[in-house]
């Protein structure tokens, strides 16, 4: 079986949840959105959530092969690709030297570099195209189990953030 | 592999791992108290000790799952769940397909909706709710998203009001993320 927690699962427990404040608010300008408060204020915890998986996401204690500084360029790289500008800049702003892998056009320098980043942009843009090769493929390049657990996780996390904002724009105007 | 699974099913799977599943015995701390949150009863399998190699992000995922999916009031459970099927199938992943449409039927206690999506997807004759519901999620399931103003108006014409669209958004996107681990790290095949 996968990974689908049961019907009716309880809630476990979590890290102490930061006040109704989340990053795709801000990018997507649905939290200024007049009108729109009181319906993300009865979200705010899975708002908060989302906002503690993307500081988990993007900067774990034990970032393994993927240094903060290269999953930042990463997660700008996954947004750019979905015209997600305003949330890529967020996610480059602390990418330091590793910038440039932010930018689709770049194709990487290295054999594991360049193999994370074709991995990712299809892991993006075409999932269902995906089969065991796109795995194999790391692992010829040398890249550990644990470390393509946890690049197919960033693009997953990312993949997930910019639905969320682009949702929530889609949202913000709307409103009368 | 020919005993993989590509057409979508109500016949939930069993799932193959590609890579070696984390041994439960030698986890760190960390790691056993991901396993602990995604799996209280102890009932790791395989995606789940996969997903403890990277366990900060699994112990953000899963109770982001069930805030989004079982959150109490706003929008029903059955339209949840038809997001998260709109947005398997956008993403190929057959396993999670099969696995909420089960909860699809047993919540509306019948298997009309998931035989017509499953038979001729974004061609399925389905009422004005559930159509503008599985709609949106397809679309904000595109990469790049291409959900757009028509479909949040299509959304109001049938009733849901913005606290709706935003579960709907949330169970979409929820669907973006776990599609992707759980096609991408393994197969589905026959259950044995």
């Amino acid at each position: 079986m996968g990974y689908c927690p049961p019907l009716h699962a309880e809630v476990g427990p979590v890290r102490a949840v930061p006040p109704g404040w989340s990053r795709v608010l801000e990018v997507s300008g649905a939290g200024t959105a007049p009108g729109l408060a009181p319906t993300l204020a009865t979200r705010a915890r899975v708002l908060a959530l989302s906002q503690l998986a993307e500081d988990a996401v993007l900067r774990p204690a034990d970032p393994g092969g993927w240094c903060h500084e290269t999953r930042a360029a990463l997660a700008a790289r996954v947004a750019r690709l979905n015209h997600e500008d305003a949330l890529a800049n967020h996610h480059l702003a602390r990418a330091g030297a590793y910038s440039a892998l932010g930018n689709p056009a770049h194709v990487g320098q290295g054999a594991r570099i360049r193999a994370a980043l074709a991995f990712l942009d299809v892991l993006s843009q075409d999932p269902r195209d995906m089969d065991g090769n796109d795995v194999s493929r790391l692992h010829h390049v040398g890249i550990s189990d644990a470390d393509i657990v946890r690049l197919a996780d960033l693009g997953a996390f990312l993949s997930f953030q910019v639905r969320l904002v682009a949702g929530l724009r889609l949202l913000a105007e709307a409103q009368p | 592999m020919s005993d993989v699974i590509r057409k979508f099913t109500k016949v939930i799977p069993a799932w193959r791992a590609r890579l070696a599943p984390g041994d439960t015995s030698a986890m760190t701390p960390v790691q056993a108290r991901a396993l602990s949150i995604a799996a209280p009863l102890g009932q790791a399998d395989d995606l789940l000790r996969l997903l403890a190699h990277d366990p900060e992000t699994l112990s953000a995922h899963t109770p982001l799952f069930h805030g989004i999916m079982y959150g109490a009031a706003g929008l029903d459970r059955a339209a949840r769940e038809l997001a998260a099927i709109g947005a398997s199938m956008e993403n190929g992943c057959v396993f999670c397909a099969a696995t909420h449409a089960d909860r699809h039927i047993r919540l509306v206690n019948d298997t009309r909706v998931v035989d017509e999506v499953f038979r001729f997807g974004a061609d399925a004759d389905l009422g004005p709710r559930d159509r503008a519901v599985f709609d949106f999620a397809r679309h904000l399931s595109d990469a790049p998203p291409r959900a757009d103003r028509e479909d949040v108006e299509n959304l109001r014409g049938v009733g849901l009001n913005d606290t709706d669209i935003l579960d709907l958004v949330l169970s979409t996107a929820l669907f973006a993320w776990t599609n992707r681990f759980t096609h991408m790290l393994g197969d589905p095949v026959r259950a044995p």
